[in-house]
């Protein structure tokens, strides 16, 4: 509770205490008046000054407004009717600060619940100085020093273990919980919590930089894209506030007159007191409150859940849209397989004895590739699954796009695609087993070739078939690779549609292609790594980047980003979205249902001011519950 | 140039009410306002004086919400 809720709550439960206190006294005539109208200054002054500052600048009718006129006007109806009573009036203004105060505390308290749910910042980071562990400010480290990270300790700041081994929990950046181990070499990922062994670690990035400072940044930058219910709500409340006060003040004058004009009423105030009274209580039911604050706080909700879940999206907006996507568009390398090769093949002359021949093979590949960082060379060297004695090789030769050339143990070697061995005057021998292949020539002759395949990710299959479950109602793979891996793979998947073979230009005109083709309110998304496909990503309705840990590039490029790389994580996404959606639009079918029933009763003088009240603070309660419930997504 | 400010606002309605008129600040490129995190995120034409339109929003927040507070 803040410093103005204390007060609040001071002031409610003085004026509660005279208020019942008065109902015993019994006082009569203008005594009993001013004692009711101090209990009406203590509770509602701030009302009556900003509804007083509201005219002064020319922006008449808000909510402040509306109670001012309803309890304004019931004093001095009961001033005029000479009845007392008085009780009505301060009841109203009670009710309407009670249900402020509550709405301020379980808004306040909720948000504050969310924002923990996010809340991944590191304190501090530990340094060693002349021997001594010393506590710093993670802005204050610098790119390449040693922090020390004790079991506990939340990792500040992105870097590479220099020694220690520990498990690390990286449940609040993926909501994966099954930790991780690290050892030294390996990277660790700010945010994630050290489980178990002390680490030394070097940075290898300043603390903005780091993965937890964009995810702060990302998720506190959300709150700020609306969504368009958001910005229909605060329109609407812009029309519908002036409208109602207009409609009240018809209420009131425009029956009287009718009965004085054709019923041959009396012109007295006797004539318009019911009216009055009615347009009163029709003030109180009419305000906007509960949608104005339970749409956002239902968003926020939903992004502060969704985040828990290492799914992080960048907006309000985007939480929409992502409940209404029907296409989603898949890359293949790194979105539905691992993006790591797994050799399946080896092909060679049959003069030697095989076992040998593949040996050698792979040898050789793995020794020339060992100076390339790319994925296949990576992938060659493991599954060579020896150490390399890169002093064996010298000549290293790199040319781009085709391959490697270098001079291994005196012998000339060359591993790359058909490309170089045609330059070298080889005719390669073409391979009938898909996947991607590394030709290898000795000595100007023809040695062989390996055969890559990309792994497809052990929950691809099922993930596609869980989007499926969740309403999407198509699903495309646009690959570079060639077509008859890309077509034994969506095969195996379940997709709809293959592209293959496409350059990174083609894969924006086919998606293009595929936006237009999609119809009305149905969204496309597409799924990718984030690290060579940006120009798709932004081009889609929706761009979801997976396994972003660590990349900034995926964080900036898409609207929606799954921290881990699992394909599971796009299914749950859209429910989260859908989830949210259903509570927003039940809000406000809940709220402008039982307002849009209390307001025509009200006209009918059915409904009276404690009625009212419900129809106000009630239904506003009801909706902030309902908007909380958004922040569940645990099981969905 | 955008910067982010801490706010205090008490209700969401004010706070839409207040991101209405403090966009129409001379200075002010974009601007929003969420009730939610309790931010204000402003990015300032070239050329302005950060302080004398952040200034100026404060005076025009403060008349259409009088509890509006930059912390």
């Amino acid at each position: 509770m803040n410093r103005k809720q204390r007060s609040m709550l001071t002031r409610i439960i003085i004026a509660l205490i005279m208020t019942v206190g008065l109902l015993f006294i019994d006082v009569t005539g203008l005594l009993r008046l001013a004692l009711y109208l101090v209990v009406y200054l203590i509770i509602g002054y701030d009302i009556l000054k900003k509804a007083w500052l509201g005219i002064i600048h020319g922006r008449v009718f808000d909510e402040n407004f509306l109670m001012a006129v309803a309890t304004v006007g019931a004093f001095a109806l009961a001033i005029y009717e000479k009845s007392g009573d008085y009780l009505e009036a301060i009841a109203v203004m009670l009710f309407y600060q009670i249900g402020e105060f509550f709405q301020s505390y379980a808004v306040g308290k909720s948000r504050r619940n969310i924002a923990a749910l996010m809340d991944i910042r590191p304190d501090y980071a530990n340094i060693e100085q002349d021997g001594k562990i010393v506590k710093v400010d993670p802005d204050d480290v610098e790119v390449g020093q040693i922090i020390i990270i004790q079991p506990g300790e939340r990792v500040p700041i992105d870097g590479v273990v220099v020694s220690g081994e520990s498990s690390l929990n990286t449940s609040a950046l993926t909501g994966e919980s099954l930790p991780r181990e690290v050892g030294s070499g390996d990277e660790v990922v700010s945010g994630s919590i050290n489980m178990s062994g002390v680490l030394k670690v070097r940075t290898t990035k300043e603390f903005g930089d780091s993965t937890v400072s964009k995810i702060l940044e990302l998720v506190e930058d959300s709150a700020s894209r609306k969504s368009k219910s958001e910005n229909f709500i605060a329109k609407f409340a812009r029309i519908y506030t002036p409208a109602v006060c207009y409609g009240a003040l018809a209420l009131a004058i425009l029956p009287p007159i009718f009965l004085i004009l054709f019923n041959g009423a009396s012109v007295s105030f006797a004539t318009f007191e019911t009216w009055v009274y009615r347009a009163l209580v029709f003030l109180v039911i009419s305000c906007p409150c509960a949608l104005v604050v339970s749409i956002p706080l239902s968003f926020f909700a939903g992004i502060g859940g969704a985040s828990r879940e290492g799914v992080l999206v960048k907006g309000a907006n985007i939480l929409e849209t992502l409940s209404k996507v029907k296409t989603v568009v898949f890359d293949k390398t790194g979105t539905l397989t691992k993006g790591v090769f797994e050799v399946n093949a080896y092909h060679g002359d049959h003069d030697q004895d095989i076992a040998d021949r593949k040996a050698q093979l792979l040898e050789y590949a793995a020794i020339v590739e060992s100076s390339s960082s790319h994925p296949i060379a990576k992938s060659l060297q493991q599954a060579y699954g020896h150490p390399i004695d890169r002093t064996r090789m010298s000549d290293v030769k790199e040319i781009s796009g085709k391959g490697i050339t270098a001079v291994v143990d005196g012998k000339k070697v060359a591993a790359g695609n058909e490309k170089l061995m045609s330059d070298l005057g080889l005719t390669p021998c073409h391979c009938k087993t898909a996947g991607t292949i590394v030709h290898l020539a000795v000595d100007g002759k023809y040695a062989g070739h390996i055969v890559l395949g990309d792994i497809v990710k052990s929950t691809s299959a099922q993930a596609i078939a869980d989007l499926r479950k969740s309403g999407v109602t198509r699903t495309v793979m646009l690959t570079g690779d060639v077509r008859q891996v890309a077509d034994q793979t969506a095969a195996k998947l379940g997709i709809d549609k293959v592209y293959s073979e496409l350059l990174p230009a083609d894969k924006v005109s086919q998606l293009e292609r595929i936006l237009s083709q999609s119809k009305g309110d149905a969204k496309v998304a597409f799924v990718g790594d984030g690290i060579n496909d940006a120009p798709v990503l932004s081009r889609a309705d929706l761009g979801i980047a997976m396994g972003a840990m660590g990349s900034d590039a995926a964080i900036e490029a898409a609207d929606v980003v799954l921290m881990d790389d699992d394909p599971l994580k796009i299914g749950k996404a859209i429910r989260i979205s859908r989830k949210c959606l259903k509570i927003v639009w039940e809000n406000i079918i809940m709220a402008l249902g039982i307002k849009g029933v209390c307001l025509v009763l009200g006209v009918f003088g059915i409904v009276n001011m404690w009625l009212a009240i419900f129809a106000d603070v009630g239904v506003m309660i009801l909706a902030v519950l309902n908007a909380i419930r958004a922040m569940y997504v645990r099981k969905i | 140039m955008s910067k982010t400010f801490k706010i205090e606002v008490d209700c969401a309605n004010c706070a839409n009410l207040v991101e209405d008129a403090a966009r129409k600040v001379a200075g002010v490129k974009e601007l929003s306002i969420s009730f939610m995190t309790q931010k204000m995120k402003v990015a300032f034409e070239d050329g302005a004086d950060q302080d004398s339109v952040m200034a100026e929003v404060l005076k025009v927040a403060k008349k259409v919400e009088p509890d509006f507070e930059i912390l």
